[in-house]
C-alpha cells in the first residue's frame, strides 16, 4: 500500500449545521505562502448569505429561549471539542504560516477565549440588568435581551482566535450569527464549522461562510433581517458603506477596530453586550 | 375513466425538469403579481376567532399598502361559521369568499348533513364551497357514493363555484389520484384541489401534474375548464412561481389566471410580497416589515 494517495478534504461553507457547497459553483484558489498547496475554497454567493440568514433566523428562537446555563454548557462543550481537535488545528494554522509556537498560542487562547464567555454566559444578566428607582408606584427593572440575527465580517488577520472571539459572545448572548471567514486565512474557520458541529450547538446558530468581502459586505448590511452587524477591519469605505446601509433598518453596527484578540484583556463581557437589546419594564405596586 | 397507470418515475422526472426552469427580472416580478392574484388566504384552525378572520381579510384587501400597484388575493378561505363575518370584513372588494364545508377536514358526516351545511354557507354568502371527498368509500371501491356525493353537493352549491378537496395523502398513489380526479370532474367539480393541509404529505409536484394531466385529458375530451388548486406546504414563492411554469407547460396559458388555478396557502403571501419588494429595493427583506398574515 506504499503508493496510496492521500484523500484531501473538501473545503465548505457551514450552514444550517450542513455543510453544502456553495449554490454558485465558485471557488477561489487560496494557496500557502511557498505555494505548494492550492485549496479550493468556496466562493459564496449572496444567495448562500440569504440562507444562512433564513437558517440564523429560524435557530434564533429556540437558541435565545434555551436557559442560560445551557448556552454556558454549549460554549464549554465548543472549547472541549477543540481541545480535542488540536492537532487538525496546528497543522492548518502552520500551512496558514504560523510558527509552531505561534499556531499553539492560538489554539490556546482560542478555547480560553470560548470558556471564558462560557463563564459569562450565565453572568452577564446579573451585571447588566438592574431595578432604577422610579418616583411613582412602579417597581421599575432593566433587562437585556438578545438583539437577534447577528451578520459578522471577521478580522483578515486572525483565523482561529479572531472567529472565536467573535462568535462567542454573540452566541453567548442568545444570538445566532452568520459571519465571513478571513479572506486571507480562512482553512482554520472552515474547520472550526467541523468543532461547532460536535458540540451541541443547535444548526442554523451559527453559519460560517467564506468568500470576498467586496462582494459580500453590501448584503451583509443591507439585509432587511439582520438585525445587527458586526465589522473588523480598518477601511474607511467600508466602514461608512456599513454604516449607511445599516441605517435601513437601524441595524446596531459593532466595529471592533485594530483589535489584537490575543492581548491578555482582549475579552469583555461589554462584548456580549454590543449586541444586547435593553428591555425596560414598569411594574405597578403598592396598589 | 383513464386506465392507463401513471408512470412514477417518468412523472417525477418530468417534475425535477419543469422545476429547474429559471424565471428572473421582469418575468420574475409578473409572475409573483401574478401568484399572488391567485392566493386562496388561508385560515383553518380550531382557534380561529371572528377577529383573527377579520385581520386576514384586512390584509387579504391590503396586502403591503406602501407598496403601490399590487394585485388583490383572489380569496379568503375559512371555517364555515367564519363566512358571515368574512363576508361583510370584504364588503366592496373583488375579494371572494370560500368556505370549506362537508364536515372538513374528514368528510365524515352523513350526507343530508353535509348538503345542509353547503346551503347554509351558500346562504351565508360564501362564492366558493371547498368539500372533501369521502376517501374511506373510494378506498374501499365504493366510487359511485363519492361521484354521488359531489354531484348532489355540487346542486346543493346553486351559483358558488365548488372545489372538491382529493386530499392524496390519504389516496397513497397517484393512480388513485388520476382516479379521483377524473371522478370529481365528471361529477361536476369547477375546481379540484389536492388537500385539506391538514394531512402529510399535502400538495407534492407529483400528484400535482398528475391532477393537471387529468385536467388536460378531460379538457381535451369535453372541452371543459376545470380548475386547479394545490393546498398544503407551499410557502415560498419560488414553489409558487415553479408551479405556474408546471400549469404553463401542462395546460397552456389559459390556466394563468385565478379563475382556473388558485393556490391554497397561508404563508405564501407574506414570502411573495417579499420577493417583490426585493426585485423592487435589491435588498432581501424580513418578515418584521410586513404584516402578520
Amino acid at each position: 500500500m506504499s503508493n496510496r494517495i492521500n484523500i484531501q478534504k473538501t473545503y465548505k461553507l457551514y450552514i444550517d449545521g450542513k455543510f453544502p457547497r456553495t449554490e454558485s459553483g465558485r471557488y477561489i484558489k487560496w494557496m500557502n505562502k511557498d505555494k505548494s498547496t492550492i485549496i479550493n475554497i468556496c466562493r459564496g454567493s449572496r444567495k448562500d448569505f440569504r440562507n444562512a440568514i433564513v437558517s440564523a433566523r429560524k435557530a434564533l428562537s429556540g437558541w435565545s429561549a434555551r436557559t442560560a446555563y445551557n448556552r454556558a454548557q454549549i460554549l464549554y462543550r465548543i472549547g472541549e471539542m477543540l481541545e480535542g481537535r488540536r492537532e487538525q488545528f496546528m497543522a492548518e494554522l502552520i500551512l496558514q504560516g504560523s510558527s509552531k509556537k505561534d499556531a499553539e498560542n492560538e489554539i490556546n487562547q482560542s478555547i480560553d477565549c470560548l470558556i471564558y464567555y462560557a463563564g459569562w454566559a450565565d453572568k452577564y444578566q446579573q451585571i447588566f440588568s438592574r431595578v432604577n428607582p422610579v418616583s411613582q408606584a412602579y417597581f421599575n427593572f432593566t433587562i437585556s435581551e438578545p438583539t437577534g440575527v447577528v451578520s459578522a465580517i471577521a478580522p483578515n488577520d486572525s483565523s482561529l482566535l479572531g472567529l472565536v472571539s467573535i462568535i462567542s459572545p454573540v452566541i453567548a448572548g442568545g444570538n445566532t450569527i452568520v459571519i465571513l471567514a478571513s479572506e486571507k486565512l480562512p482553512i482554520c474557520s472552515i474547520s472550526f464549522g467541523e468543532v461547532l458541529h460536535t458540540s451541541d450547538v443547535p444548526g442554523g446558530v451559527v453559519n460560517i461562510l467564506t468568500g470576498e468581502k467586496t462582494e459580500l459586505i453590501e448584503h451583509f448590511s443591507t439585509h432587511m433581517d439582520v438585525n445587527a452587524i458586526i465589522y473588523c477591519g480598518e477601511n474607511k469605505d467600508e466602514q461608512k458603506l456599513i454604516e449607511t446601509n445599516a441605517s435601513l433598518n437601524l441595524k446596531h453596527v459593532v466595529h471592533y477596530k485594530n483589535k489584537k484578540w490575543a492581548l491578555e484583556n482582549s475579552h469583555s463581557p461589554y462584548h456580549i453586550l454590543n449586541t444586547q437589546e435593553t428591555k425596560t419594564t414598569w411594574h405597578p405596586i403598592g396598589i | 375513466m383513464y386506465n392507463q397507470t401513471i408512470d412514477q418515475i417518468n412523472t417525477q422526472e418530468r417534475v425535477a425538469r419543469l422545476f429547474s426552469r429559471s424565471i428572473k427580472k421582469e418575468s420574475k416580478v409578473q409572475a409573483l403579481h401574478l401568484a399572488l392574484s391567485m392566493i386562496d388566504l388561508t385560515t383553518l384552525e380550531g382557534k380561529d376567532s371572528p377577529g383573527k378572520v377579520k385581520q386576514l381579510c384586512y390584509k387579504a384587501s391590503h396586502l403591503h399598502d406602501n407598496f403601490p400597484n399590487l394585485p388583490h388575493v383572489a380569496a379568503i378561505c375559512v371555517y364555515p361559521p367564519m363566512v358571515s363575518i368574512a363576508k361583510k370584513a370584504l364588503e366592496g372588494t373583488k375579494i371572494n369568499v370560500a368556505s370549506v364545508a362537508t364536515a372538513f377536514p374528514s368528510g365524515m358526516a352523513n350526507l343530508q348533513a353535509k348538503l345542509e351545511e353547503v346551503k347554509s354557507v351558500v346562504n351565508e354568502g360564501a362564492d366558493e364551497i371547498d368539500m372533501v371527498i369521502s376517501r374511506g368509500k373510494f378506498l374501499s371501491g365504493e366510487y359511485q357514493y363519492v361521484s354521488d356525493e359531489i354531484t348532489q353537493v355540487k346542486e346543493a352549491c346553486g351559483k358558488a363555484h365548488l372545489k372538491v378537496i382529493l386530499e392524496t395523502g390519504e389516496l397513497v398513489t397517484l393512480d388513485n389520484v388520476r382516479l379521483a380526479s377524473d371522478i370529481a370532474m365528471k361529477a361536476g367539480a369547477d375546481f379540484i384541489k389536492t388537500s385539506t393541509g391538514k394531512v402529510s404529505p399535502s400538495a407534492t409536484p407529483p400528484v400535482v401534474l398528475t391532477m393537471l394531466e387529468a385536467i388536460r385529458d378531460f379538457n381535451n375530451k369535453t372541452g371543459k375548464q376545470i380548475g386547479m388548486k394545490p393546498a398544503g406546504g407551499i410557502g415560498t414563492a419560488k414553489q409558487a412561481i415553479q408551479y405556474l411554469v408546471m400549469i404553463n407547460e401542462t395546460l397552456g396559458s389559459d390556466w394563468l389566471s385565478p379563475n382556473l388555478f388558485r393556490f391554497g396557502a397561508s404563508s405564501l403571501a407574506n414570502d411573495i410580497l417579499m420577493q417583490i419588494v426585493k426585485q423592487s429595493t435589491g435588498n432581501y427583506q424580513s418578515k418584521d416589515y410586513f404584516s402578520i398574515d
